[in-house]
């Protein structure tokens, strides 16, 4: 692998900038003439708007500009869509409310934008917006899903009839229910996914500049896919044919799904920037933030496992109610639905699968994809009710997993997925033996005469990522592609650039993807940069989200490479006098193979370039483009086990050890990927314990700062023990799986199957905070 | 109108703001020092630390007015002479960050726990002490490594002097 090669422990080439305080994030961006933007948003979380009288506010010092959805609308910008196409079972469209930019005739949720503020200062901005005179008549609230769908409730969208957006179903429900009525054992469990706010560190923030002597639109944002916001914005929202937009993604502070969507402040602030003829940027409070980012999860869902008498799995049924908040986020319908339901099968062997659910409007903020996006939910789903049924069963939850594990593959699931590689047992035995889990006992023995509870909790998850293959999706409803793009230009002194549709934000792709063209030329991954996030520099792309960026960016790059180093090697056969195919590319040389003549690699590029001897008919230049659209999903899984010590006195839980084994197929910089896992177990910890979005009954958001809403900090979260086994994934060229979502989709059932185990009460809801937890132990007494 | 003399990274600046104005918001927008960062409104977060006459301060939590006749360090300023920071070099070597935001208060912050511990720190401290700074990409579990390799590096320095 070399050095800096694949496989190799490199060191992030971007740290140096961040660790000096020299990244470049949208809110640093200054430019000449620019001002300053604050939103009047929605103090109620369902009102009619009766009227917006901004008289006062236009005569505020420093104000420029005092802008409504009337005007925006006036001038044909479009409303905000869900670009994935969800039918319901009866074979109606899904249900799509309107979604203005800025609100018009209703708000729907508290933090709905209403009026848009422009003045010389950020201060004077929000002095402003708060004289901005808003009449408002305000109409009953429905915050809960199951609750919105009852009789009677408030209606959203006239769209929507019963607030009901779809009504979805996969799987085959009579073979379901006829393997449940063979079943000598059905375990049942009701639970709750709950409502997450992603909280990136970063606040979004946009910063829109109109060029009216070119008539040409640039987008500053926080955006971890710049290509799909100019397209959205440009073929739906009508702010600017493509030509004439450039979207900018900058060092982004974190996204973790958040910063997929486009959102109405982007679109606001560039076509306020023509309105008013100066710059005009937006730079969110954390506040905002908490009202106004698309939220994850919020699942209620009833699930029943059927067994046989050997306890194998004959059948699972799920019930989902899916809470997709105010209006549909471009996402939305696809997360509860082709990204969940299909993941149902876990590492299982399971015959017969229904799912149905049900996609709901309420007065809260949008909810769309947030790390794991669907997947954290199947496996919540899964993991806890097998957990569950092991206890009923009264045998060892790692045994009955391992009775049912898929081992054959290909594996077809009865919910679309075919599984293409896996080891199960190696991922299960791999963590158990770090755990110790068959010690276990001895431990809960101990603990328990120090006044502790000590449970222990498996979790065996499965997820899809390298998403996707664009007609499987477009089949699905998908209204774009999912492949990747990249081009690899290779400088006349050998340099190379590497231009990819994908978006570091903090994946650390600088690193990563240079070290592709390291382990290909032998060249130094100094030599090599990679750009991104620039709508002017990089043609097309889709983004970074779903795990993606190994499994298809990477493999779009290495297409590219394929075509430069088949090019090189014939200039190289030319200058060398010798046959294509002995051509071999080794530490930066380039060679005759079982001879001593070679050149180095920047005379092949010089040559390319000075084209004074290249073969006949060879177009000059040394530079390629590649898409690259996946033959198949990438399936990774592992087996994460939690062990807790709880005071019975407090309820408070301590994590003594986690233990995650996972099988991400091959792994370009094992540094980066142990930082992913790190990431994504601290995420799923939260929510397990500790993150918990509360809606009072009006709509008020209870939980809306870090003072109410609990982040995980460093005293919350053990040291990890985490390691990698490896089955190649047979669907990429790199053998890549993905590993960006695994630990928040794998470790949120272990905690609570580890807490539950511990206080032998199975009804505990996340996050199972000391409270929760103490009132959970009160009543299993 | 509120007049602000500061050092900073050791340079006298001299400035106007507005009385309300932040420290954070006068080292980003009047003197373009954007590596502190605003990651909350409520002084959670930390990603806006820097150094006050030597301590760990939230600039979100001071006025730049209240802060006038100080001796400021940001994160530009915290290497010398062109040297990166040791704190700085193990961020980088245990791979403490992702995204880069939370970085410079992080980094910050630590400078200040490694100095108020001369004898050195154990991972409870250093988790204990990073209470009010927040990470959203690494599980914190590199940054702990990360400050305890350069607190041992520094305490190791400080016993052969």
């Amino acid at each position: 692998m070399g050095l800096e090669g694949i496989g190799a422990r490199v060191l992030r080439k971007e740290d140096k900038r961040f660790i000096t305080g020299k990244g470049r994030y949208t809110d640093d961006m200054v430019v000449p003439g620019m001002k300053h933007a604050a939103f009047v948003r929605s103090p109620h979380a369902h009102a009619k708007i009766i009227a917006i009288d901004t008289e006062a506010a236009k005569k505020m010092p420093g104000v420029i500009g005092v802008l409504t959805g009337a005007e925006l609308k006036a001038d044909g910008i479009g409303n905000l869509i869900c670009g994935w196409m969800i039918h319901s079972k009866d074979g109606s469209p899904m249900k799509m409310g309107a979604w203005s930019p800025l609100a018009t005739d209703a708000v729907r949720y508290v933090g709905d934008a209403v009026v848009l503020v422009v003045a010389d200062t950020k201060g004077q901005a929000r002095d402003a917006a708060e004289a901005v005179d808003i009449t408002y008549d305000e109409l009953p609230v429905v915050v809960n899903a199951v609750a919105a769908l009852e009789q009677g409730a408030p209606q959203l969208h006239p769209e929507a009839p019963g607030n009901l957006i779809f009504d979805w179903d996969l799987g085959d429900e009579k073979a379901t229910n006829e393997a449940f009525a063979n079943a000598s054992h059905v375990t049942r469990l009701d639970i709750v996914n709950n409502r997450l706010v992603p909280n990136a560190m970063e606040p979004r923030a946009t910063l829109g500049v109109y060029d009216a002597g070119e008539d040409h639109y640039t987008c500053w944002t926080t955006s971890q896919n710049p290509h799909v916001a100019r397209l959205v914005m440009s073929a739906f929202y009508n702010v600017a044919p493509e030509n004439k937009l450039r979207v900018i993604a900058p060092d982004v502070g974190g996204g973790f799904g958040s910063k997929i969507f486009i959102y109405p402040e982007e679109v606001i602030c560039l076509w306020a920037s023509k309105k008013t003829g100066v710059p005009v940027k937006w730079a969110a409070d954390r506040s905002e933030s908490f009202l106004a980012d698309a939220h994850g999860r919020d699942h209620a869902t009833h699930a029943e496992l059927a067994f046989d008498k050997d306890n194998k799995i004959l059948g699972l049924k799920v019930q989902t109610v899916a809470n997709l908040g105010a209006y549909m986020s471009l996402f939305s319908s696809s997360v509860p639905t082709y990204l969940y339901a299909t993941l149902l099968s876990g590492q299982y062997d399971i015959p017969a699968i229904h799912a149905n659910v049900k996609a709901v409007y309420t007065n809260t903020a949008p909810v769309d994809a947030y790390r794991g996006a669907g997947r954290p939910e199947a496996s919540f789903v899964l993991e806890r009710i097998i957990e569950t049924a092991a206890r009923e069963l009264k045998i060892s939850p790692a045994e009955l997993r391992r009775k049912n594990f898929i081992r054959s593959f290909p594996h077809q699931t009865p919910v679309i997925m075919t599984y293409d590689a896996g080891d199960f047992d190696a991922t299960l035995d791999a963590a158990t033996k770090v755990a110790d889990y068959d010690g276990f006992e001895d431990r809960r023995e101990e603990a328990a005469k120090r006044g502790k509870l000590r449970g222990i909790g498996l979790s065996c998850y499965i997820e899809a990522c390298g998403i996707a293959p664009s007609a499987a999706v477009g089949s699905l409803g998908a209204g774009v592609g999912l492949w990747e793009s990249a081009e690899v230009r290779v400088n006349a002194v050998g340099t190379i650039e590497i231009l990819t549709g994908s978006h570091s934000h903090g994946q650390g792709h600088e690193t990563t993807f240079a070290q592709l063209a390291a382990e290909r030329f032998g060249v130094p991954i100094d030599s090599v940069s990679i750009v991104h996030g620039d709508t002017d520099k990089v043609q097309m792309g889709m983004g970074t989200y779903g795990s993606r960026s190994g499994a298809v960016g990477m493999s779009a790059i290495v297409k590219a490479l394929d075509k430069v180093e088949a090019k090189a090697k014939k200039i190289a056969a030319h200058l060398l006098e010798a046959d294509e195919a002995d051509i071999e590319i080794k530490n930066g040389d380039v060679k005759v193979a079982g001879t001593d003549k070679s050149l180095p690699w920047f005379q092949v590029a010089l040559a390319a370039y000075t084209a004074h001897n290249l073969p006949a008919g060879m177009e000059p230049g040394l530079k390629e483009g590649a898409f690259y659209d996946p033959s198949n999903f990438t399936f990774p899984g592992g087996c994460h086990i939690c062990e807790v010590e709880i005071d019975p006195e407090t309820g408070t839980t301590e994590i003594v050890q986690f233990v995650a084994a996972d099988d991400f197929g091959k792994i370009i910089n094992p540094m980066i990927v142990e930082g992913q896992v790190h990431g994504g177990l601290a995420q799923g910890i939260g929510q397990a314990l500790l993150e918990g979005t509360h809606y009072d009954d009006s709509g008020q958001l209870l939980t809306a700062s870090f003072m109410d809403y609990t982040m995980p900090r460093a005293q919350d979260l053990p040291s990890f023990k985490i390691m990698t086994t490896e089955t190649v994934c047979p669907s990429n060229p790199l053998g890549i799986k993905g590993c960006g979502e695994a630990g928040a989709i794998g470790s949120p059932p272990a905690v609570i199957n580890a807490i539950t185990d511990a206080i032998h009460n199975n009804n505990l809801a996340m996050p199972a905070s000391p409270q929760t937890v103490w009132a959970a132990i009160q009543a299993g007494k | 109108m509120a007049r602000v003399e500061l050092v900073v990274n050791g340079r006298a600046v001299k400035g106007e703001a507005e009385d309300r104005t932040l420290l954070v918001h006068f080292l980003r927008e009047n003197l373009g020092l954007t590596g502190t960062h605003v990651g909350c409104d409520t002084s959670q977060c930390g990603a806006c630390v820097v150094h006050v006459d030597g301590m760990a301060v939230k600039s979100c939590t001071m006025l730049a007015a209240q802060a006038s006749g100080s001796t400021v360090t940001t994160i530009e300023g915290l290497g010398a002479n062109g040297e990166l920071h040791p704190l700085q070099i193990a961020f980088r070597e245990n791979h403490a960050l992702q995204c880069g935001f939370c970085t410079p208060g992080m980094i910050m912050s630590s400078a200040d726990m490694i100095r108020r511990h001369p004898n050195g720190l154990d991972e409870a401290t250093v988790r204990a002490e990073l209470e009010g700074n927040i990470c959203r990409c690494t599980g914190y579990h590199n940054i702990v490594k990360a400050v305890l390799d350069a607190s041992d590096k520094s305490k190791a320095a400080v016993q052969a002097i």
